[in-house]
């Protein structure tokens, strides 16, 4: 009897905590496609993927940074204020999370980029290939995922 | 030459433990004995085979043999010694060939130390062992094979991944593998009960011990883990609740509940089928999290390679595995029912409440892990679920435990009573009450840090008060007899949860972490500490070259430390590094690591840290291990000290529980 009681209070806590905090905390990835048909909710955190496209980094005053992403099809600009991972540079596959702001410009809380100088985020990969699918891909390198 | 031997002392360790799960088996059910002696010798067959396999891999790298494919991927002739050793398992293929190698020593050790166990059953343990060998040689000689080769063969290899060359690295993969690996002895042993249909004080007493060996292996196994990724990953975060982690803290949380509801089932005879399905469960998160790293499920720096082939033999494999055990379960657990009455307020009860929270736990992450790759599976939507959701469900499931930790070891078995147990806590319950809020109120310390730290009190509180209650009224011989390694053990782990969440509290609480962006002769404040930037210079390496910083660290104007932090680029990969410059201490931890050089007078961004007691993150889980070891050494399990009872199985019956 105790076990069962115990048992069933403690998968009944659990089962709750975990939804409230499913609820709260899950990040849904869009493409920059995706934002700019403005399928991504602003005010609320997400991830967004993408290249960042060359020429695009802009530094501002102390840690200000600035630069686009793209999924071929389009672009989003990102600002964040940091230390940017050791694989972030131009061209490269990077994900970064925060809020999209009034102007569909990502106010990012971090920017994630891995350790793998072939390694492109599955999501980003998927990103692409989706872009290239609707046939509106501008040419680009070899991507290997 | 000493590849294809590997290979081959791989395929005969196949055939070995191919045998070796049969026959066994076959002659522990027709009951012949010779069949049944197979087990040992093949154990120690393949474990040879295994070694020699292993050492001809680790030969290749030392030599630097390019023509093996999985050496050129891997290595590199500037690659410093230690580091050429610890890159046999830097990838996929030697990781698959070190873990197997484990399987089998685990397998050797059981066949060298269950000499007092009876026959049939030994044979039933060791068959069960080889049968998982079976499939993890399989897997390599099918999907991984690391002496596969490449010719002709390159001049210089591609090296190892640069995040990989660190000393936290080169420990951390094999003591993992050591607990991932060590608990198949619990499964095997379980999976041998069910199919004897009994479980004994005997059986309690052989699981006992392994169960808490291997869970001390894991347990440093992922504190190395987390030391490593605080050091070398660069930005001082020491557990990203990234997915590969969660593959080896799930185990970690099964283990532990495993070995106290063996506690519950050595000292009184309840929770059989439970512990059981605990031993089971146990061994298949192990399993689960190789299929989750290596099947390149989850992309992250762990998973090496994206080849479905992989993935899908773990996968069967997995479900074979599992699946089998699950309906052995299913068909003989019922037999195994029995045991000790209890009442509420009683040691069981408790240890029953830590079962259900450290199960409910490993639950919610296991769903947090496996929950986005569902949805991604099914096309709904690609989400993450990140550090805030772990937080938000593993500390409220976490405090109780720490709450039930202070006194449950202090509660007697099968009755105790609540008065009594108020009696002796209510003076020490006072007092970390009393120290908590004159924390919240007195420093600028916050509710949370108040909480935490007065959690941490409460577990030492408690292991106090077990010492004195041990050693009240003994004196001079009879306090060591008092004082088992059990016991002292025990004492140790919980003392070590206790600095674990002391260092996890002050660290998150009151820990500093501030971005900056500096010139050479400027300066950040940091929790008394300055920290003056005095610019770069270039500093070669074996294998890289660095750019290596100078911070000078002044505290009331005097010089304190300096700290080099570099920036690193690896010569082969062309791949740049942070490694951060860290001045540890008991207390705190000063971290400093480079960003990137922006504007034109030198200045560069960085990230300057004050970490109070992030140390006993480590030192905690230290303990928790030595504690695990030492109560293994408990004199109760030693074979030579019970041969009678484990040989005789008729007598055991009749010294059932009470």
């Amino acid at each position: 009897m105790i076990f069962v009681a115990l048992l069933v209070t403690g998968v009944t806590a659990a089962t709750s905590l975990v939804i409230a905090a499913m609820g709260e905390n899950m990040l849904y990835f869009y493409s920059p496609s995706q934002i700019r048909a403005g399928e991504a909710p602003s005010g609320s955190s997400i991830r967004v993927g993408g290249l960042v496209v060359d020429g695009s980094v802009q530094r501002g005053e102390g840690l200000e940074i600035s630069f686009a992403l793209t999924d071929g099809a389009a672009t989003v600009d990102v600002s964040y204020a940091g230390i940017l991972p050791d694989l972030f540079r131009e061209g490269q596959g990077i994900i970064a999370s925060g809020v999209l702001n009034a102007g569909a410009r990502l106010q990012a809380e971090e920017v994630l980029a891995k350790h793998d100088e072939n390694y492109m985020p599955p999501e980003v990969a998927e990103a692409m290939e989706a872009a290239k699918r609707s046939g509106a891909m501008a040419p680009h390198g070899s991507m290997r995922q | 030459m000493i590849g294809e031997l590997g290979h081959l002392a791989l395929i005969l360790a196949f055939l070995v433990a191919s045998i070796q799960g049969v026959v066994p088996l076959l002659g522990a059910w027709r009951r012949v004995p010779a069949w049944m002696a197979v087990a040992v010798s093949a154990a120690r067959a393949q474990f040879l085979l295994m070694g020699i396999s292993y050492l001809c891999l680790t030969w290749t790298f030392v030599v630097s043999d390019f023509s093996v494919s999985y050496v050129a991927l891997n290595s590199n002739t500037a690659l410093p010694l230690v580091y050429k050793i610890s890159a046999v398992w830097g990838a996929h293929e030697g990781s698959m060939l070190l873990w197997a190698t484990v399987l089998a020593g685990w397998g050797f050790a059981v066949a060298v130390f269950s000499t007092s166990l009876h026959a049939a059953f030994r044979a039933r343990v060791l068959a069960v062992i080889a049968l998982v060998s079976v499939g993890f040689q399989l897997f390599l000689l099918l999907t991984s094979n690391p002496f596969e080769r490449l010719l002709p063969a390159p001049m210089e290899g591609r090296d190892l991944n640069p995040l990989l060359q660190d000393p936290g690295m080169a420990a951390h993969p094999p003591m993992l593998y050591m607990g991932y690996v060590g608990l198949v002895v619990p499964f095997a042993f379980a999976v041998a009960a069910l199919i004897e249909g009994r479980i004994d004080l005997a059986w309690t007493r052989w699981t006992r011990p392994w169960t808490t060996v291997a869970w001390a292996f894991l347990t440093s196994g992922i504190m190395l883990g987390s030391w490593w990724a605080y050091s070398e990953l660069g930005w001082g975060g020491w557990w990203f609740w990234d997915p590969v982690e969660n593959a080896s803290f799930m185990p970690w949380l099964v283990a532990t509940a495993l070995i106290h509801s063996l506690a519950v089932t050595e000292q009184r005879g309840a929770f059989r089928a439970w512990t059981i399905l605990l031993a089971i469960s146990g061994f298949s998160l192990s399993l689960l999290g190789a299929f989750l790293v290596r099947s390149g499920v989850l992309v992250s720096v762990h998973a090496f390679a994206t080849d479905p082939a992989r993935g899908l033999f773990i996968l069967a494999f997995l479900i074979v595995v599992i699946g089998s055990a699950l309906v052995l379960y299913a068909w003989r657990a019922a037999r195994l029912a029995g045991g000790g009455e209890f009442d509420v307020c009683s040691r069981e009860t408790f240890l029953l409440a830590n079962n259900v929270l450290l199960v409910a736990t490993s639950a919610t992450v296991l769903l947090g892990t496996l929950y986005p790759l569902l949805l991604d599976a099914l096309d709904a939507g690609k989400i993450s679920v990140g550090p805030p959701y772990f937080d938000a469900v593993f500390v409220p499931l976490m405090l109780p435990l720490a709450a039930l930790l202070g006194f449950a070891p202090l509660a007697r078995w099968k009755k105790d009573g609540w008065r009594r147990l108020w009696a002796k806590l209510r003076l020490p319950l006072l007092v970390v009450v009393l120290a908590s809020l004159a924390l919240a109120f007195g420093t600028p310390a916050s509710w949370a840090m108040a909480a935490g730290t007065g959690f941490a009190l409460w577990i030492a509180a408690g292991v106090v008060l077990g010492l004195r209650d041990r050693l009240r009224h003994r004196h001079g011989a009879s306090v060591r007899r008092a004082l088992g390694r059990g016991f002292i053990g025990m004492s140790l782990a919980h003392l070590g949860a206790g600095v674990f969440i002391a260092g996890v509290t002050w660290t998150t609480g009151a820990g500093v972490e501030r971005d900056v962006r500096l010139a050479p002769g400027e300066s950040v404040e940091v929790s008394g500490y300055s920290f003056r930037f005095d610019g770069v210079a270039v500093h070669p390496g074996p294998n890289y070259r660095a750019v290596r910083g100078t911070v000078q660290v002044l505290r009331d104007g005097e010089p304190y430390s300096v700290l080099h932090p570099e920036k690193r680029t690896y010569l082969v990969q062309e791949e740049p590094m942070t490694e951060a410059a860290v001045d540890p201490g008991f207390t705190r931890d000063l971290y400093v690591a480079l960003g990137e050089p922006v504007g034109t007078e030198g200045a560069w961004t960085m990230r300057v840290q004050y970490k109070p007691l992030v140390r006993w993150i480590w030192l905690g889980p230290l303990m928790m291990a030595i504690g695990g070891l030492l109560a293994a050494a408990d004199r109760r399990y030693r074979p030579l000290a019970r041969p009678v009872r484990a040989a005789a199985p008729a007598a055991d019956k009749a010294r059932a529980w009470g």
